[in-house]
């Protein structure tokens, strides 16, 4: 691996806060032009990280490097280099659009000249060309996270930190921010995004899966679906599924029995296998089974699957 | 069970909610997606009665939502986007708290409390202020106390947004367990794999429901193939064909490729035009399409309609 290929190192960073371990022997790493994805639930880690390699919070041990600069000893370098955008980007609601970009480039010492310049650039590219003059507060929750990249871009980072950028924003603005995510990304700058939507996830280059502050599982998005899922998934179309769902529950053949609609999702190590068992039962309750298929678990069936088993793991009598 | 028929709500000039005519049946599960400002949540509102609707009528088991919504609201639930909790109460005090308000009976309120939690797995949790839940849990808490009146309807709007996948499941195995017990539920999500999970959806734009059926038809009724396949160059592979004849859409997820084209041949035309350009790609296939395809075309063609856009 050729090391001016890798934006971003982590090597078994830890955060105590004080008996509480928020983030535990974390290693990592994200090459240039990566979109690079972190899953867990709430609490698992994802912040804490990202505040470290921020430089935002000393580690309790391990380190880590952004751009080549050490997180602890560096942190002024990093900052200057990195883009941040939180679910919680402070926009200014009673400013404009163009006066909120123009603050931020002033907080990263641009001058008033390239600022001017490199807002119609970017604003274009975020599409908020020609919003200049609205006010933040009428603007759409999609406009307004674009209107946060923008921001966050304003001082050209070859990095940028992306933590639940689309929390809350609806499924046609989420693509239009992805498309930008990748356009970033073909330019060259690296990325490191959390993000709660599975199917984001599955827009990233690689990801890990985060929990009690561990890494868990990592790999890209297909690796994840063929590696790390040890149980199948059984799609199940039968008439009646109010009757069908309560049954096969009773029978205990599959880990999970959850309604999708009209359809069944039936899962389990030997889903498959249990299948013939589970249409009998089904049949002696007077629920024919019209087709069952085993398909492809979604990133979010194996997300949990995963963090089950380290939950056995823990707790072994449970 | 919840009827609507030419419901329009304005705001001044602006028209939120136009002419939707809607019937969810007895024990349905529906799902109101669409962009923000589509109206989802202002058809949430007029039928739990929180706003009166400027033309139109609607009702909940027969009865009127203007007339006697004093009768509508003991028969629904609703759980806006951010319910009020009492941060400093207990679980099982906001519980005790939303039964009070919603004079929900005495005798039954022991039991339905211990079952509620149960479902919820808040159980253990009970003597926890509602501060120092998680969102997930805090979601959960909110959809019990919704249901201490034990409503015939729920009506739940955006009750996952911010929640994180696991909380998210069980969220979603309790709405499965109010279900089977016979409760109408309609709930508004940005989560198109949550559609999935709902008997019904209806997906909403600009005030209008522009399409109402079963996921299931939803999808087969497309209109168009779904293709995927796999490029190390994706984002340039996508370049020379999205302006492409019968390409209608085209997405990038990592190195996959999502294709949406007018018809099974253009899967000919897609590999000459990637071989043309020598780049490689790999595992070209037609593939099942999801809502969020049929999502995003509708959306699409009403935003650039091309014409000749036949009935369904």
């Amino acid at each position: 691996m050729n090391s001016n290929h890798v934006s971003l190192v982590t090597q078994n960073l830890t955060k105590h806060f004080d008996h509480f371990v928020a983030v535990d022997d974390v290693s990592f790493s994200v090459q240039r032009g990566e979109i690079y994805g972190l899953l867990g639930p709430n609490g698992a880690g994802k912040t804490t990280t990202i505040r470290m390699l921020l430089g935002l919070l000393t580690p309790t041990s391990g380190n880590a490097a952004v751009l080549g600069y050490d997180i602890v000893r560096q942190a002024e370098e990093i900052r200057q280099r990195v883009g941040y955008v939180s679910q919680k980007f402070s926009l200014y609601s009673d400013l404009t659009v163009a006066e909120n970009f123009n603050f931020y480039g002033g907080v990263y010492g641009i001058s008033q000249q390239t600022v001017a310049h490199r807002r119609n650039e970017i604003l274009r590219m975020v599409g908020l060309n020609g919003q200049e003059d609205v006010r933040v507060s009428n603007l759409a929750g999609g406009s307004r996270q674009r209107l946060a990249l923008a921001c966050a871009l304003s001082h050209q980072p070859e990095f940028l930190f992306l933590d639940e950028p689309t929390a809350g924003v609806d499924p046609l603005s989420r693509r239009v921010l992805w498309d930008l995510i990748y356009d970033l990304a073909e330019n060259g700058t690296s990325i490191l995004v959390t993000t709660h939507y599975m199917d984001e996830a599955e827009n990233c280059h690689r990801l890990a899966f985060i929990y009690q502050g561990r890494v868990v599982a990592e790999g890209t998005p297909r690796e994840m679906k063929e590696k790390q899922m040890q149980a199948q998934v059984v799609e199940i179309d039968c008439e009646n599924t109010d009757a069908a769902l309560p049954a096969l529950r009773e029978a205990k053949l599959f880990d999970e029995v959850a309604l999708y609609g009209s359809l069944i999702h039936a899962i389990g190590e030997n889903a498959a296998g249990n299948l013939a068992r589970a249409r009998d039962i089904l049949a002696a309750k007077g629920v024919p089974v019209k087709s069952a298929d085993v398909i492809l678990p979604s990133l979010e069936d194996v997300f949990i699957a995963r963090l089950r088993s380290v939950d056995t793991l823990a707790n072994p009598g449970d | 069970m919840i009827f609507i028929q030419s419901l329009t709500k304005q705001f001044g000039q602006t028209v939120a909610v136009k002419a939707l005519s809607l019937d969810v049946g007895q024990g349905e599960v529906f799902g109101l997606i669409g962009p923000d400002g589509a109206g989802k949540t202002t058809t949430l509102r007029v039928i739990s009665t929180a706003m009166a609707p400027t033309a139109g009528r609607v009702t909940v088991g027969n009865v009127d939502v203007t007339r006697e919504p004093e009768v509508v609201k003991t028969m629904i639930g609703y759980m806006p986007q951010r319910f009020a909790l009492y941060p400093d109460l207990t679980v099982l005090e906001n519980l005790n708290f939303f039964a009070d308000v919603f004079g929900s009976p005495r005798e039954q309120r022991a039991g339905l409390i211990e079952r509620l939690l149960g479902f919820a797995r808040l159980t253990e949790f009970q003597a926890r202020q509602a501060r120092n839940l998680s969102g997930g849990m805090q979601k959960k808490l909110a959809l019990a106390a919704t249901l201490m009146h034990r409503p015939r309807v729920l009506l739940l709007d955006e009750p996952t947004t911010g929640v994180d996948p696991v909380s998210r499941r069980e969220f979603w195995d309790l709405l499965t367990e109010v279900h089977l017990e016979g409760v109408t539920i309609v709930i508004t999500t940005p989560y198109l794999d949550e559609a999935e999970r709902c008997t019904r959806v209806g997906l909403m734009y600009r005030g209008e429901l522009i399409a109402c059926d079963t996921p299931g038809r939803l999808r087969e009724g497309i209109g168009a193939v779904v293709l995927e396949a796999r490029s190390a160059q994706a984002l340039q592979a996508r370049r020379v064909i999205e302006a492409g004849d019968g390409v209608l859409a085209v997405s990038t997820h990592g190195d996959l490729l999502r294709l949406l084209v007018d018809r099974a041949e253009r899967a000919t035309t897609v590999q000459v035009a990637w071989q043309v350009h020598g780049i490689a790609v790999s595992d070209l296939r037609a593939v099942k399409p999801r809502l969020e395809d049929v999502f995003v075309l509708m959306l699409e063609q009403m935003s650039h309609p091309k014409g000749d856009l036949r009935d369904g």
